[in-house]
């Protein structure tokens, strides 16, 4: 049992990361992750009173109380990470606001064809002139 | 992503193009967007030039330090107006589809 819980709590640490992050419904507030480290938590505070109330039944003393131990930790990174790290970027002040110009470019797209800000708004989509566009920024690294 | 490539057909028609900004190179999008059947436009910005002319860098938050976005989503009118903007304040946090196609309903 200790060791499920131990293991639940990292699942829950990568698993944002791997699967969650993907949806927006378990991304934008991780309820998913906090709920497996809920029940990692449960797990191990079962798992590690079973050791010390029943010693010559079940195992776990020592290694119990590390493994919860190790379990607070890993929840605490992820907080970090979650809520903590991801305010950590610049504000943008002079960022285009709603009513400003957005500055136009050329890129080029995944198939290296030359792609300005004026196409996609002017070139016909679906026949008709574009109503407008969505530009959606990213981090990145794929 | 997967939540724009789901309501993309949405998007288009209403009429709004779909484009996304990254600092990846064309090479490893295209191999990204196969990968996941993403078919909507994909643009690369690899020093990040249109990133800083919009003050969306976040220095060395890439990996090996390496420059990237903040995320943000715009939408804009024929004109290149700004119409809508989601510059979030927690990088987990994104945009919703649904809000983005909201957005998408006001400009006509």
């Amino acid at each position: 049992m200790l060791w499920a819980g131990f293991a639940l709590s990292v699942l829950a640490f990568i698993s944002y990361f791997s699967v969650f992050v993907q949806f927006p419904w378990t991304r934008d507030f991780p309820w998913a992750n906090l709920l497996l480290f809920g029940l990692a938590a449960g797990l191990l505070v079962v798992g590690s009173r079973r050791a010390f109330r029943l010693p010559e039944l079940y195992r776990g003393k020592i290694f119990g109380v590390l493994l919860a131990a190790l379990s607070v930790v890993i929840f605490g990174l992820f907080a970090f990470s979650i809520f903590v790290g991801g305010r950590r970027m610049p504000a943008s002040t002079d960022a285009p606001r709603v009513g400003a110009k957005a500055p136009d470019f050329t890129l080029i797209d995944s198939d290296n064809k030359a792609v300005s800000l004026t196409s996609l708004l002017t070139d016909p989509l679906h026949g008709a002139a574009p109503k407008g566009a969505l530009l959606v920024f990213y981090r990145g690294y794929w | 992503m997967r939540g724009i490539q789901q309501h993309w057909s949405e998007f288009e028609a209403h009429g709004i193009r779909v484009a996304a900004i990254s600092v990846d190179p064309a090479e490893t999008t295209r191999n990204f967007t196969r990968k996941k059947g993403y078919i909507f436009t994909f643009l690369s910005d690899p020093n990040a030039e249109v990133i800083r002319r919009y003050d969306l860098l976040h220095p060395k938050a890439g990996p090996d330090e390496k420059d990237v976005a903040r995320p943000a989503e715009f939408l804009l009118d024929p004109s290149g107006t700004v119409r809508w903007v989601n510059l979030t304040e927690n990088y987990w946090v994104r945009a919703t589809p649904e809000q983005m196609l909201q957005a998408a309903n006001t400009v006509r």
